[in-house]
């Protein structure tokens, strides 16, 4: 039987593989991108585990809502890094250092 | 599953007349948003004049909507939120998001940057923000501080062409993607231990006989750190510098201001209306980042020589004095906090004003050395940095002075006497860096000699004058808004 903690733990571990992937890559700014969906979709998981076992839909509502802003994020976050490409000729996360202070 | 949780409550015409604020702001920045199709490139200030329009109607709106006691309460089955707090925070978006836009058009027309983006993204990031102000679930908070976060990603990253404004725009959005996840997660943990994703559900169902206390505690940890993020305090400031530096000075000036007051909503709604009976866990932390937030703001202040990055570490040790009221609590603690949020949104307004006054096309005038000997070259734009830097330094008289005795007061009825000590000898550290200023502006050789010759622009330059004045009138009058905020607090 799996229980709510098994979702619980599985959400934890994603959750840090996230925050890990954002602080020590060093190398490349579209796995900076990854690291933040794997962020939010354990917090789905989160979600959709403890409104299985509340039996409280609002929860699974909730990460429609999540999906969908997750999506428009990325699309900025693209966008974003095109532009930072066109400008720069690099993605690589060491070279965003000028300005200091 | 439990059928009455599915079926909403039945939606009455009240709820209709509640929000109809946001629904007037929506659909006039749909409109706008097909209009600027139609508007051409060099007649973009109508573009400009519509949306400052949009503002002032909808602040109108607000502040009429505020003085009808029948609205007051929720909407939409507890979803959205009509109380003072709400009314006063978003009045205040308004008012400030305004003047931005006054501020920001001579320094959009001289970097070429007049373009429909800007005006829309403001827009709609306001409507954000006043979503943020009015939440009364998890829900709501998390869609009006997106689509806040969003658009300022955007905004920040607008001057394509700009080597900073895209590296900004990069860092702003990862570490802002990063505070929205830590958010999230501890609102997932606190709605496990709950079952609730309404505020005043939370709130109910947080006492001593609750089932699973940590999980609470655990998620209020994310929830605060989510909240550190979003303010710029200290430890989690590293955004806030590079994003004042490196983007254009119009969405730098934008970003400073209105977005702190939605900070402010979005702290009273999650502390006090949903975990207000955890208070004494939460307010440990806050005085964690307040002492972090006054003391690094404030020395690494003292060491920059760019005026916007000064700035920036000037905004990490405002947050730390706000914090102070949060962690006070009560009705003199958030109102204290309220007012210091509604008041530091005006000043920071104004001190960007000042930027994109002595600036001209193809000159920034970011560096603090720019400002020197102002006073040889305009006398009465010399007293206007005079009076903004007074201000944020908090000089008696000034309305800086008066926010910051206000959360002092708040710090030490709520008991941290010794908050209150280390954020009075903070204050005087910061008073350097601000009267350097002063004395640079007043007292050092001018580089040129030539007369400083301001945008030709009547109404930006009217605007600016009559906001430094502005925050001369409430540090001497500021006694009713003072008394507004405390009155929106209790709920009278």
């Amino acid at each position: 039987m799996i229980s709510l903690g098994h979702y619980l733990a599985l959400g934890a571990v994603l959750f840090c593989i996230a925050l890990a992937g954002i602080f020590i890559n060093r190398k490349n700014v579209i796995i900076l991108l990854m690291a933040i969906e794997l962020m939010l979709l354990a917090v789905n998981i989160n979600f959709v585990a403890f409104s299985t076992f509340l039996g409280d839909a609002a929860g699974q509502i909730f990460v429609f809502f999540i999906l969908t802003v997750a999506a428009a994020e990325s699309a900025i976050g693209l966008a974003i890094l095109v532009v930072l490409f066109r400008n720069r000729a690099t993605i690589n996360v060491e070279d965003l250092d000028s300005m200091k202070g | 599953m439990n059928p009455a949780n599915i079926i909403p409550s039945p939606v009455s015409m009240l709820d209709f007349w509640a929000i109809l604020p946001e629904a007037f702001l929506t659909l006039s920045a749909c409109i706008l948003l097909i209009a600027d199709l139609f508007i051409p490139r060099e007649r973009k200030s109508a573009t400009h004049w519509l949306s400052i329009l949009v503002l002032v109607i909808t602040a109108v709106l607000v502040w009429r909507n505020g003085q009808d006691p029948t609205l007051y309460g929720n909407a939409f089955s507890g979803l959205f939120v009509r109380d003072g707090v709400a009314t006063l925070a978003k009045f205040f978006i308004l008012i400030s998001s305004a003047l931005v836009l006054v501020y920001a058009k001579p320094h959009l027309e001289m970097r070429g940057l007049m373009q429909g983006e800007y005006y829309l993204l403001i827009l709609f990031s306001v409507l954000g923000m006043m979503l943020m102000a009015s939440s009364g679930s998890m829900l709501t908070i998390y869609l009006g501080l997106e689509l806040l976060a969003l658009c300022s990603y955007a905004l920040v990253a607008m001057d394509r062409d700009n080597k900073l404004s895209s590296e900004a725009g990069m860092k702003y959005f990862v570490l802002g993607a990063m505070a929205s996840g830590l958010l999230l997660y501890g609102m997932s943990m606190v709605y496990g231990a709950t079952g609730e994703l309404e505020l005043s559900g939370i709130r109910g169902a947080i006492n001593s006989n609750m089932q699973h206390p940590n999980l609470v505690l655990f998620g209020l940890v994310f929830i605060v750190i989510g909240i550190a993020f979003k303010f710029g305090a200290a430890p989690f400031h590293m955004w806030v510098p590079d994003v004042y530096q490196g983007a254009p000075t119009s969405v730098a000036m934008f970003i400073g201001s209105a977005p702190k007051i939605a900070a402010f909503a979005m702290a009273y709604r999650l502390l006090d209306s949903a975990l207000g009976n955890a208070s004494h866990h939460w307010s440990d932390m806050l005085s964690v980042l307040a002492v972090l937030s006054l003391v690094l703001g404030n020395l690494i202040a003292v060491a920059q020589t760019n005026f916007k990055r000064m700035l920036a570490y000037s905004t990490v040790s405002h947050v730390g004095f706000l914090l102070l009221g949060l962690i006070g609590g009560g009705v003199d603690g958030f109102a204290a906090a309220l007012f210091y949020s509604v008041t530091y949104a005006l000043t920071a307004a104004a001190s960007f004003g000042v930027i994109v006054l002595m600036s001209r096309s193809g000159f920034e005038a970011e560096n603090i050395e720019d400002f020197s000997g102002l006073n040889e070259r305009n006398g009465w734009y010399a007293f206007l940095v005079l009076l903004i830097m007074a201000s944020l330094a908090g000089v008696p008289m000034f309305v800086g002075f008066l926010a910051k005795l206000e959360v002092l007061k708040a710090a030490v009825q709520g008991g941290s006497l010794w908050l209150a000590l280390i954020a009075g000898v903070c204050a005087v550290i910061g008073a350097f860096y601000y009267l350097r200023v002063i004395k640079v502006v007043y007292f050092d050789e001018p580089k040129t000699k030539e007369v400083l010759v301001a945008p030709d622009d009547v109404v930006f330059r009217t605007v600016l004058g009559l906001n430094a004045l502005a925050l001369v009138a409430l540090g001497l009058f500021g006694g009713p808004l003072i008394s507004w905020c405390q009155r929106a607090v209790a709920g009278i």
